[in-house]
């Protein structure tokens, strides 16, 4: 099953290293990773979206702790949660293209942020699904170029991961 | 030197020196080179620790990891950058493999030069990411104490296991004041040591209502220095014990309640034992696949586990366990102890049936071995070397065949005592782990059984031996093949036995002696006895003693790859 865990770490040369080389050598999945520092500038908060059975999962969450630059891990699934992703996609906009493209990205609640020649780059925002359904409703021919940051998420409500 | 000195400023070499010293460390195995120049000139000019000169890096990281394991305290290598730093590598997997705590220091190129493939530069950080507990960059001087101070704390708080502190050039030179931290704090780092008391509860329940119940315990209890408690609960509740091979010594061998080694090679009775209990207490060992074999085999029988390890991940890694109580061996033992005291267990009439079971799996004698074909044979060596030592040695091993008879036919009675390479398996240790052992107990009987593949591993510590000095006995088995590969060869490959076969071997008396040691060639099992008993009688010369041993002898019982344990192939079914 897919599972997104988020983790604090000591916000260090080659923390991410770690995390990504426990990954490779134990051969667990990453779908995503992003990392960034938290408002407590020592500190990192990463997102991982990872997939396996659920010994795999647990033994995931078992290895991230014990990393010693690792805080604290929460898996996400253990509760309710938000997980968001941005997309920057752009796209052809010439004849038929122009309109069309303003209508999808009007139904997804996206933005056009840059106008050129032919083209418009669309900023999207949503769960990994939503950004996948707008992909999969634009016409091939039209996508240029996509960029995905891969998914933040947090807790719902008051599931807080803090030191 | 960058900086001008103030008055209580010192250098990064002499701030590394102090530091060690306030760790209390007696011996440094280390090699010099441009890197750590400053840090020699400074041990040079220090009296607190002595440092051992060796002649291979991986021979000083073996011999500090050897110095743990044989005292428990955490070992301590220095080598320089590059060629020095990766030399070092397969001593530091062999003792993150084996939990064992040390400390590694290593030279780096200077700060600037980092990344600009500086002459002996290596990224010592990330090649050893996967191999260590934790690892440091000290880009600063003054981070070199409180790092330091890290880099013990983690190295012998919770699972054990080796820290590599990177230290460049400059910052060894660079002047700070001394300020040693006299504790750490770390937001992220904070090991359980206190097991969940209900979880106990319900173990030590577990075990007094079992009717077929099995102690298994490993490295853990050795780590840990619980063998006392381990023993103290095994006989108040009367129950079977088996050890891995990192847990001999555990719990004492020659003890009735103990069924000798468990895993691939170990005894029928452990291993049926193990496989038909229906209640399994597991202390500190992490059902390792050399252990259970195969898990599918081993769920075919129901039986309750209960695991007690200071590693969460260790914890229902391969084997889903039941009862897990994540807590340190000595805290959790103790508990349990308690509780048992309170109950004053009878044995049970089940508990009478179970040992009559395991006492007709015992009558197999499944360690018996023919001794009659005018070889030596390699087993009749250590039971030999048993007695001559009165079970009281050191004994370091390499990998081989060799290992596994001194694992099965020296009968450990004390922790600490049997020094080898389980998890790694590292061929070239058993030298380099005896002179770790005879430095920290200068006046004990240290050992080293071998076979002639791996003892020409590390062969060039023969002369680190001689320049401390070291009354190291080495009793090389000699079958002149590479036996444990070749008897997988015999086994599972129709005898074709590929790049098995040593030839050339030199003439190891000769060898010894050019190093200045006493050589000693033994080719008849009437003579082994007697050599053994000169051989430890010249207790302040190194002795290397050839025993030219029964080509093809096999190890026995043995659980071929995938197979269960209860699926052992015994000498007498061949
Ligand atoms: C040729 C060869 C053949 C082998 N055959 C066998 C065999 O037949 N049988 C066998 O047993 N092994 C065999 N091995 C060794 C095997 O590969 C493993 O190294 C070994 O079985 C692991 O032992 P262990 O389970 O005791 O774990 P260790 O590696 O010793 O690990 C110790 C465990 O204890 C935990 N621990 C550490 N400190 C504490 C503490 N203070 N409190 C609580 N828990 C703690 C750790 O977290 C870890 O889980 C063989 C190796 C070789 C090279
Ligand atoms: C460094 C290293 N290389 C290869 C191996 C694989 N290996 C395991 S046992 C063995 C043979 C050891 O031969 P020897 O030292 O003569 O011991 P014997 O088995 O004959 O007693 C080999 C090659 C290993 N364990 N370590
Ligand atoms: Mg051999």
């Amino acid at each position: 099953m897919r599972h997104i865990i988020s983790l604090l770490m000591e916000n260090e040369a080659g923390a991410l290293s770690r995390v990504a080389g426990l990954f490779s050598a134990r051969g667990y999945n990453i779908e995503s990773l992003t990392v960034a520092p938290t408002e407590d500038p020592t500190l990192s908060r990463m997102t991982i979206v990872t997939s396996g059975s659920e010994d795999v999962i647990e033994q995931i969450i078992k290895q991230l702790n014990k990393l010693v630059d690792v805080v604290k891990v929460l898996d996400l699934n253990d509760g309710k949660f938000i997980e968001r992703e941005l997309m920057l996609v752009k796209v052809k906009a010439t004849g038929g293209f122009r309109e069309e493209m303003k209508r999808m990205c009007d139904i997804f609640r996206g933005r056009i942020i840059d106008v050129a020649d032919g083209t418009f780059t669309i900023e999207l925002t949503g769960s990994g699904h939503k950004l996948d359904a707008f992909i999969e409703s634009l016409d091939k021919a039209a996508i240029l170029e996509t960029v995905r940051t891969g998914a933040s998420g947090i807790g719902r409500g008051d599931r807080i991961l803090k030191v | 030197m960058a900086e001008t000195s103030h008055p209580h400023q010192i250098t990064g070499a002499e701030i590394l020196i102090r530091s060690l010293e306030q760790e209390n460390v007696k011996f440094v195995f280390g090699y010099p080179g441009g890197a750590v120049l400053h840090i020699y000139d400074a041990i040079y000019k220090q009296g607190h620790f002595k440092h051992i000169l060796v002649r291979h890096e991986q021979a000083a990281v073996h011999a500090a990891d050897a110095f743990s394991r044989a005292t428990g305290e955490v070992g301590v290598a220095l080598v320089t950058s590059g060629p020095g730093a990766t030399n070092a590598i397969t001593g530091i997997a062999t003792a993150y493999m084996d939990s064992i705590p040390m400390v590694v220091i290593s030279g780096q190129v200077p700060v600037a030069a980092i990344g600009l493939d500086a002459f002996q530069e290596v990224d010592m950080v990330g090649v050893t990411r996967p191999c260590v507990k934790h690892n440091f960059l000290v880009k600063d001087v003054k981070d070199i104490a409180s790092t330091m101070k890290k880099a013990f704390h983690i190295a012998r708080t919770g699972r054990p296991g080796p820290v590599v502190v990177d230290i460049p050039k400059d910052i060894t030179a660079n002047f700070a004041e001394f300020v040693y931290p006299s504790t750490v704090e770390m937001r992220s780092y904070n090991p359980v040591t206190k097991g969940h008391s209900g979880q106990i509860k319900k173990a030590v329940k577990l075990l007094l209502e079992a009717e077929r119940p099995m102690v298994y315990t490993g490295g853990g209890v050795v780590l840990g220095d619980a063998s006392e408690l381990l023993v103290k609960l095994v006989q108040a509740l009367g129950l079977p014990v088996t050890n891995t091979l990192m847990g001999l010594g555990g719990y004492p061998s020659t003890d009735k309640q103990f069924l000798g080694m468990l895993g691939m090679h170990g005894t029928y009775e452990a291993n049926m034992a193990m496989h038909e209990c229906d209640v399994l207490l597991a202390v500190g060992a992490r059902f390792d696949d050399r252990v259970i074999g195969n898990p599918e085999h081993f769920y075919n029988k129901d039986r309750t586990i209960i695991h007690v390890d200071i590693d969460p991940s260790s914890i229902s890694k391969r084997v889903k366990v039941h009862v897990p109580i994540v807590g340190d061996v000595k805290s959790v033992l103790g508990e349990m102890n308690d509780l048992v005291l309170q109950e004053k267990p009878q044995q049970s009439p089940a508990l009478k049936a179970w040992w009559k079971q395991i006492e007709e799996w015992r009558g197999k004698h499944c360690l018996n071995y023919l001794n009659n074909n005018g070889f030596i044979k390699p087993q009749y060596v250590i039971e030999k070397l048993w007695d001559v030592t009165k079970g009281d040695a050191f004994v370091t091993s390499d990998v081989g065949q060799h290992q596994m008879w001194a694992a099965q036919y020296y009968k450990f009675d004390k922790p600490r005592r049997w020094i080898n390479s389980g998890g790694l398996g590292t061929m070239g240790v058993g030298l380099p782990y005896a002179m770790g052992c005879q430095f920290a107990y200068p006046d004990a009987q240290v050992a080293c059984v071998t076979g002639e593949g791996s003892i020409q591993m590390n062969i060039q510590e023969l002369s680190t031996c001689k320049q401390y000095h070291l009354p190291i006995k080495v009793i090389l088995l000699n079958n002149r093949y590479l036996g444990m590969v070749r008897q997988w060869q015999e086994f599972f490959y129709e005898n074709r036995y590929s790049e098995s076969y040593m030839d050339s071997l030199p003439d190891f008396v000769k060898l010894a002696e050019s190093y200045g040691h006493v050589g000693m060639l033994i080719e008849k099992p009437e003579d082994v006895e007697g050599a053994l008993t000169d051989a430890f009688a010249m207790k302040d010369r190194f002795v290397f003693m050839n025993f030219i041993t029964d080509q093809k002898e096999n190890v026995f019982p043995m659980i071929p790859n995938g197979k269960g344990l209860s699926e052992m192939i015994l000498a007498e079914d061949l």
